[in-house]
């Protein structure tokens, strides 16, 4: 017995004491610019909302399903335009004030005024017309949509509900963590929400820790510096580089969660009216020529010395991370030199000493623009240049200042080929209906199209309507799926890399689970505890 | 004192040399990537290790050289002939144009340089080649450069303007032009020497800060600016010493400069 006692107690011993309370530490990079959770469209604001905000449904990171939160359980109608929500009753907002139905229709009703003007609200706005909501009882609500809104579940996601009734406004809120302290420049101290409806298994009120402080701090090498001095509890996205760093002195604080939503493109600038030469843009347009490139950039490498292995060649559109909707059947475009010379040599390209002339005598040659002050790309962009020499292309760095590039590229479009980053928060592909539709905005390539240019675009433009008009979610993978198919063939954008998910969480943390979707280190944060 | 210069002459001379026998002295081409061997540390292949890319560090050290040192003399001769020509020939006309040409050099001392070159390089044509846009770098910040200049010569050419030996050749009826070019801009020589010593580092820095904004010489071609930017970050020297090759150099040169500089100032005094 005494013996069973000795190992009792030698085992207690050696767990790590973990408890309730305490404080956890980070930063964010910018200024939140709102903490009104309808207004926000930038990364700190963002993070606020996240730790904040109660929502109806949350989708779990982990397994990307939509998961019941204020809202017991939902139905949505079979045309997708109606949704009747359950919701949980005895929630109160952090100061006290009891949660209803009306304050879900005050929300959807805010969130639809297109005096907002809030990009949350832009996700539910798919027809013209007014949303109604219809309060059944205090417990339950339906809303009803001009038009059918597609994963309506996932979108309540973004959806933080905030109070009719509360003087308190925006700062009364249902989530984990609430404001207490802002200091404008410096520092966001949010407490625990006294009145937050969540318990564990046990009954224990959640969240575990009393608060969270978030510094204002844009500069990486300083909040390294603070993480590795034990100030920080966590980085919540860490650049590869940075990683490596961490990894050689402390190789258990750093998580690799695989690839993310994150990728890097090129694009060739295919628009007609584009104020460079016409043979270039014969170039540009041609399928041919996008696809020799493709062919003719060496992934791997860019993976391997840019991304220290930290990344993955792009396969396309999506993400591997983006489970359900990623096509399986696609692979990455094989680095070869050779076939990609086959190809141009096929579409009347000589290579003739070392330069590659179409087949009116103009040396291939263009630049590449990207923002200044972004290592990655500049790294990326000048092994690209080594790679394509080899099949005699001569390719141009020009890093501008991002104002004057977005001008070049969305106004001017007086540029030749662009590498830039796609920050991907949304798992459904309806969230890329502003890409992928030719007559869209966002439609990078060549956008705002009266008819589409080519019949791939034409298909494209057709799947897209297609896959946002059914709630089948067979149909609609199969749709997007040849979306994905198209893009791989086409290269209206060429895929280069997907980033994986780096964080670093403190040692002293516990329950931290890093995923690859965002927010990706504090996405549970209401079960971490603190190791003493 | 002696000593001293003449380390900076054979400092500097050193340096140059290096730069301009860089075909022969660099084992690779800036630009060649040695795709297994980044970020390596020094070997017998690679004396200064490779970069992030694999290029060999030694070798973009000596390009880099070669860029930085035969621009920033050219910038400064250009600064230096506007100076002259704004601020001499103000001090020494005087009134009007002296009045213009102080009130043009204050408007053109209150402009940012920095949103100005960047403003530049985004309305530069996209596929110019990496020389033209280093030369045009350069030539902005020489074009930039001239103002304080200008104010230091235009008072001295202002002294000079009512001395006895110009006014006996006014006198002698000697055109204005050639008062200014035979009999002014002599006087001015030790004033322009000391501009133009100063200038080269000013323009090295100002090169280097450009290139860590991103904003200097275009990859893959090398300039001191471009190798200081791989000292972003945290860089620890105890860990890689040889990443401070860069700016021990550019210590160096500008601390040659600086030393040669106070030997043409006794000169001037």
């Amino acid at each position: 017995m005494k013996k069973c006692l000795l190992i009792l107690w030698l085992l207690l011993g050696s767990l790590p004491l973990c408890a309730q309370g305490g404080e956890v530490h980070f930063c964010l990079r910018w200024e939140p610019k709102t903490f009104d959770p309808q207004r926000v469209d930038d990364d700190a604001s963002l993070t606020v909302r996240f730790l904040t905000g109660g929502v109806l449904a949350r989708v779990n990171r982990k397994t990307q399903l939509a998961e019941p939160e204020l809202a017991e359980s939902w139905k949505i109608s079979k045309d997708s335009r109606e949704i009747t929500l359950k919701l949980r009753s005895g929630v109160r907002f952090s100061d006290g004030t009891p949660f209803s139905a009306e304050d879900v229709a005050f929300t959807i009703q805010r969130l639809m005024d297109p005096q907002l003007h809030s990009s949350t609200g832009d996700a539910f706005r798919s027809g013209p017309g007014a949303v109604t909501t219809k309060v059944i009882s205090p417990t339950q609500i339906s809303v009803t949509f001009p038009a059918p809104v597609i994963g309506l579940d996932h979108l309540l996601d973004q959806v933080a509900i905030m109070s009719k009734d509360s003087a308190k406004k925006e700062m009364a809120v249902l989530g984990p963590f609430m404001v207490a302290e802002y200091k404008a420049g410096a520092s966001l101290h949010l407490a625990r929400n006294p009145n937050y409806w969540k318990h564990d298994a046990q009954g224990h009120a959640l969240p575990y820790l009393d608060g969270i402080m978030l510094d204002i701090q844009g500069n990486r090498d300083v909040e390294l510096l603070r993480f590795q001095r034990g100030e920080l509890d966590l980085i919540n996205t860490l650049d590869s580089e940075y990683y490596e760093k961490l990894a050689a002195t402390s190789p258990a604080v750093v998580h690799d969660a695989g690839p993310s939503l994150d990728s890097e493109q090129m694009w060739f600038n295919q628009v007609q009216k584009s104020p460079i030469p016409d043979y270039k843009k014969a170039w540009f347009r041609s399928t041919i020529f996008r696809q020799a490139i493709s062919e003719a950039i060496n992934r791997d490498d860019l993976c391997r010395i840019v991304f220290r292995g930290h990344a993955r060649p792009a396969i396309g559109v999506l993400s591997p991370a983006n489970r359900f909707w990623f096509n399986n059947k696609l692979n990455p475009v094989a680095y070869s030199p050779e076939s990609a010379l086959k190809r141009l040599t096929s579409a009347g390209f000589r290579l003739d000493q070392g330069i590659l002339h179409d087949a009116q005598g103009h040396a291939v040659e263009f630049s590449v623009i990207t923002n200044s002050g972004n290592k990655g790309r500049e790294r990326m962009i000048v092994l690209m240049q080594q790679d394509l020499q080899k099949i005699g292309i001569k390719v141009s760095v020009v890093t501008l200042d991002f104002p004057a590039l977005i001008e070049r590229i969305s106004q001017s479009f007086n540029y030749e080929a662009v590498l830039l980053g796609l920050s991907n928060t949304d798992l459904d592909p309806n969230g890329q209906m502003n890409v992928w539709l030719s007559s869209a905005e966002d439609h990078q390539w060549n956008p705002q199209q009266k008819t589409p240019e080519t019949p791939w675009e034409a298909e494209i433009d057709q799947l897209m309507h297609a896959q946002a008009s059914t709630t089948d979610a067979a149909k609609r993978k199969k749709s997007f799926d040849r979306v994905q198919e198209i893009v791989l063939e086409q290269n209206p954008f060429i895929y280069l890399i997907t980033k994986n998910a780096l964080s670093a969480v403190s040692l002293r943390v516990r329950g931290a689970d890093p995923v690859a979707v965002a927010p990706q280190t504090y996405w549970n944060i209401e079960r971490w505890t603190l190791q003493k | 004192m002696k000593t001293l210069r003449i380390a900076a002459w054979s400092c500097l001379a050193l340096v140059a040399l290096a730069s301009i026998f860089a075909p022969w002295l660099a084992p690779h081409g800036y630009a060649w990537q040695d795709r297994e061997s980044f970020s390596a540390p020094p070997s017998r292949e690679h004396w200064l290790g490779t970069d992030d890319l694999g290029r060999d560090r030694f070798a973009r050290v000596l390009y880099g050289t070669r860029v930085s040192l035969l621009l920033a003399p050219a910038a400064s001769l250009l600064s230096t002939l506007l100076a002259v020509l704004i601020g001499g020939v103000a001090g020494y006309c005087g009134g009007f144009w002296e009045r213009t040409a102080m009130a043009a050099t204050d408007l053109c001392l209150s402009l940012p340089w920095l949103f100005l070159l960047i403003t530049v390089r985004a309305v530069l044509p996209l596929d110019v080649s990496p020389f033209t846009s280093v030369v045009v770098t350069f030539g902005v910040l020489g074009l930039l450069g001239w103002t304080s200049a200008a104010r230091v010569l235009c008072a001295s050419a202002k002294m000079l303007r009512s001395s006895d030996f110009l006014r006996q050749a006014r006198a002698a009826g000697i055109s204005a032009p050639r008062i200014f070019w035979i009999h002014v801009v002599p006087h001015l020589r030790p004033i322009l020497a000391a501009q133009f010593w100063i200038s080269i580092p000013v323009f090295i820095l100002s090169e280097a800060n450009l290139g860590i904004l991103g904003l200097g010489v275009p990859e893959p071609m090398p300039s001191w600016g471009s190798l200081l930017r791989e000292m972003e970050g945290l860089v620890s020297f105890r860990e890689e010493p040889w990443k401070f090759v860069p700016l021990a150099l550019l210590v160096a040169v500008v601390t040659a400069f600086q030393l040669i500089l106070s030997d043409k100032e006794q000169v001037a005094a």
